[in-house]
Formats: structure tokens, C-alpha cells, sequence
């Protein structure tokens, strides 16, 4: 049953959003399984098919794969998006812990207590801003290349355009500071599987406004 | 230039503590540095050594890695601890990824204040028992083999040791359970090189005590 992938989350951002910018990048088509409800959550679990009770969950090459960066370091492998050797493979994989830390952040201020998002906006911009912003911009000067490794797409690109979009969307002039990564972003922005999602009408998810946060907080229980 | 990796973190377990089990485990030696004062580290992050500002660090074959997750992925790509394939490395993943989970409950909890350790103590004994190990005994249940992928020692054995001795360091009867584990528990120490890691003088941190407490809270001004 090789099928396409099918992808088990909320039908939001969250944790799954990584996951469908990586496959939609390597053109590879997927299903979509939406929890809509705690009872959702519920079944899967009785039903035994995630490994530690949780999602995302990525029904996958005859595996049911469950924690995200075991997901995307699969799909990253097998689409070629992981470097050519173990070097090229270690400096993707730091850049994209960096991008995952950063992107940790935006994802959970929805969910923040309302007197505490000003101090984590602020701080997710600072951070954005002075520590992991110009360590990409700094990479891609020091090499010339229009990727961020081995002069190849890889996941390292796909991760860190989705956190410029995300970074953009607390503060629309965030890489005012970054020429290179303008540049990174126009570029990125077009190659065509990219460009395709970031169209209407893709499984891209929006934002995650207050409806959602109180509907994720009812399934998950928190 | 001693061709050694060398080790800069705290004088304590931490997030570094994985890093040094794996280099153990694969029969390599290493160098360390301890981080015991603010100046040592500011003095780090004026010297442009540390990608996001943040340690672990290490030097390994003439790069600074960090970011923990790349740092052992490396190390077990490179003493073939990741499985022999790309299968084999998605499981190696998915359980290194649950046991971190795991350990990270324990990480934090010497940072919880006084009045909410009992609760976090009971978490980390709910998810140690009702989903972690339970997972872990299963997969070795079913394939009567005795190491968790592909029949060899791997970056997921070792992960699961560390965690099995971390959660019995605060929960001496957890593994009554778990018949399964408890034999993973004795053959994998016996492994030589985790063996002469669990005699007294290895680089071995001892659980966090105060004194450890009081270091991370003064180098990193929380």
C-alpha cells in the first residue's frame, strides 16, 4: 500500500506545519486526517497507532512515524533535502534546530497568558533578530551560494523560509537588517513546489487565531 | 590539536550528559571544558564559537557543533550507532525522540520551585510507567532481540539506559514492571564501554545537586 503519505493533526499549524511545508517542498503529495475533537484524539489512541499517545502521526512507507523531527529527518533523507555526507548532514541539522527554536517560540504565543504575549513577542523578535537571524545571513555571505548547504536545496532552506514567513507575521519588517535573507526569501519564495504552496488553495494553514487556540486546547486537554 | 572532541558545558549533567553517554558508548575519548563562571562564558560568545550563543559545544572533526540533537546525530552517523538504513534510522529516531522527551521532564526538574516538584516528580513517574517504557518493553517483547533496531547496539540503547538509570536515580522501583527492561537494563551495561562509563572516575556527571543548580542559574542569568 504505498499511497501517499497521510498526515494525523489538528487542522492547524502547530507542530504538522514543518512537516507539510518539507513534503509540499520535495513535491510529494499528501492526505490530510483532521482531529477535530478530543474523541478524536481518543480513537487513535485506543486504536493503538501512536507510538507515545501523541500527534503529529505520519502514516508513511508502511510506518505510522510519530515525533516531528523524526518525521522530517525522514522525509529529508528521502527526498535528497539532507545533504550529500554526514558533514553536510550536521550543518543542516544545526541550522534547523536553530529555525525549530525560533519557530517554538511563535507557535506557543497563541497560547500564552494574555499579560505575558507583549514580553514574548518582544522577546521572539529580539531573538529572531539578534541570534538567529544573522547566523543564516552570515552562512549565506560567507559562501555566495543561494543555499544554505552544499549549494543544494535542503531542508535547512525549507525550514528557514517558513520561519522568515512565520517571523514576518509578528513583525512584517523583521528582515529589515538582512539583505541576504531578503534575497533568500524572493528566491525560495519561486521555486515552483514552493511557489505552489504558498498559493491559495494549498494545505498551507493560517495563522493560528483565538478560535483555534481554545478548540487545540479542548482536544490536547490543556 | 588532539584530534579528541572536546566537551565545553557545565561541570554537570544537563543537556550534555547524552552526548557524553554516546561518545562513551562508541569508545571515544574526549576532552572537556567547564563552564564555572558568567566571564568564561561571555567571554565564548564574544569569541563567535557558539552558533546560537548557547552551549553544549562541541569541537569535532574541525567543527564547532551545536544544538544537542545534531551534535548526536553526528556522533552516531559517524560509529554507525544510527541503524543500517533509512528505516532503521526513523525508528532509531522516533524512540531517541520519546526517550528525550522523558529526559527532558527530568532536566527541568531541579529548576521546578519547591511546592511543585512533588507533582512533577509524580508526571515523570506517570509517563515513565504509562507511556515511555511501556513502548520500549514492547518492542523488545516482540522481537526477542537484544538491542531495540536491527539487532546492534544503537544511539536508541543507549538513550534508554541513560534514561532507565536517570529514572531510577528518583524512582528506585520503576522498572518492577517491566521484566523486559530490566534485562535490557543488565546486558546493556555490561557492553564494555558502557560498562567502564558506569565505574567510578569516567566522565560520568553525578545527578544535579544544588551547588549545580546555582552554577547554571549564575552562567546563564535566569
Amino acid at each position: 500500500m504505498a499511497g501517499k503519505p497521510k498526515l494525523h493533526y489538528s487542522k492547524g499549524r502547530g507542530k504538522m506545519e514543518s512537516i507539510r511545508w518539507l513534503l509540499a517542498a520535495a513535491g510529494v503529495e499528501f492526505e490530510e486526517q483532521f482531529i477535530e475533537t478530543k474523541e478524536d484524539l481518543e480513537k487513535l489512541r485506543n486504536d493503538g497507532v501512536l507510538m507515545f499517545q501523541q500527534v503529529p502521526m505520519v502514516e508513511i512507507d508502511g510506518m505510522k512515524m510519530v515525533q516531528t523531527r523524526a518525521i522530517l529527518s525522514y522525509i529529508a533523507a528521502k527526498y535528497n533535502l539532507y545533504g550529500k555526507d554526514l558533514k553536510e548532514r550536521a550543518w543542516i541539522d544545526m541550522y534547523v534546530e536553530g529555525t525549530t527554536d525560533l519557530m517554538g517560540m511563535i507557535m506557543y504565543l497563541p497560547f500564552q497568558p494574555a499579560d505575558t504575549k507583549e514580553k514574548n513577542l518582544a522577546l521572539i523578535i529580539e531573538r529572531a533578530t539578534n541570534r538567529y537571524f544573522p547566523v543564516y545571513e552570515k552562512a549565506l555571505k560567507d559562501h555566495g551560494h543561494d543555499y544554505l548547504v552544499g549549494n543544494a536545496l535542503s531542508w535547512a532552506d525549507v525550514h528557514l523560509l517558513e520561519a522568515i514567513l512565520m517571523a514576518e507575521e509578528c513583525k512584517p519588517d523583521i528582515l529589515s537588517a538582512f539583505p541576504l535573507l531578503q534575497a533568500f526569501k524572493g528566491r525560495t519564495s519561486n521555486i515552483p513546489t514552493i511557489k505552489k504552496f504558498l498559493q491559495p488553495g494549498s494545505q498551507r494553514k493560517p495563522p493560528t487565531d483565538e478560535k483555534s487556540v481554545a478548540v487545540i486546547r479542548k482536544i490536547f486537554s490543556f | 590539536m588532539s584530534g579528541k572532541p572536546r566537551l565545553t558545558y557545565l561541570n554537570g549533567r544537563g543537556r550534555m550528559e547524552p552526548v557524553r553517554w554516546l561518545l562513551a558508548a562508541a569508545g571515544v575519548e574526549f576532552e572537556e571544558v567547564f563552564l564555572e563562571t558568567r566571564e568564561q562564558y561571555e567571554k565564548l560568545i564574544k569569541d563567535g564559537v557558539l552558533m546560537f550563543q548557547q552551549v553544549p559545544m562541541v569541537e569535532i572533526d574541525g567543527m564547532k557543533m551545536v544544538q544537542t540533537r545534531a551534535i548526536l546525530s553526528y556522533i552516531a552517523g559517524k560509529y554507525n550507532l544510527h541503524g543500517k538504513d533509512l528505516k532503521e534510522r526513523a525508528l532509531i529516531d522516533m524512540y531517541v525522540e520519546g526517550i528525550t522527551d522523558l529526559m527532558q521532564m527530568i532536566l527541568m526538574f531541579p529548576f521546578s520551585p519547591p511546592e511543585a516538584k512533588e507533582k512533577n516528580l509524580d508526571s515523570i513517574k506517570d509517563r515513565a510507567i504509562n507511556r515511555y517504557f511501556p513502548v520500549f518493553e514492547k518492542v523488545l517483547k516482540q522481537h526477542g532481540q537484544d538491542f531495540l533496531v536491527g539487532n546492534k547496539l544503537s544511539w536508541a540503547d543507549v538513550q534508554l539506559i541513560e534514561a532507565i538509570l536517570a529514572v531510577e536515580e528518583k524512582i528506585p522501583a520503576v522498572l518492577s514492571g517491566f521484566p523486559q527492561l530490566q534485562a535490557f537494563k543488565k546486558r546493556t551495561s555490561n557492553v564494555p564501554t558502557i560498562k567502564k562509563f558506569l565505574q567510578p572516575g569516567s566522565p560520568r556527571k553525578p545527578p544535579p545537586d544544588e551547588h549545580y543548580v546555582e552554577t547554571v542559574m549564575k552562567v546563564f542569568k535566569i
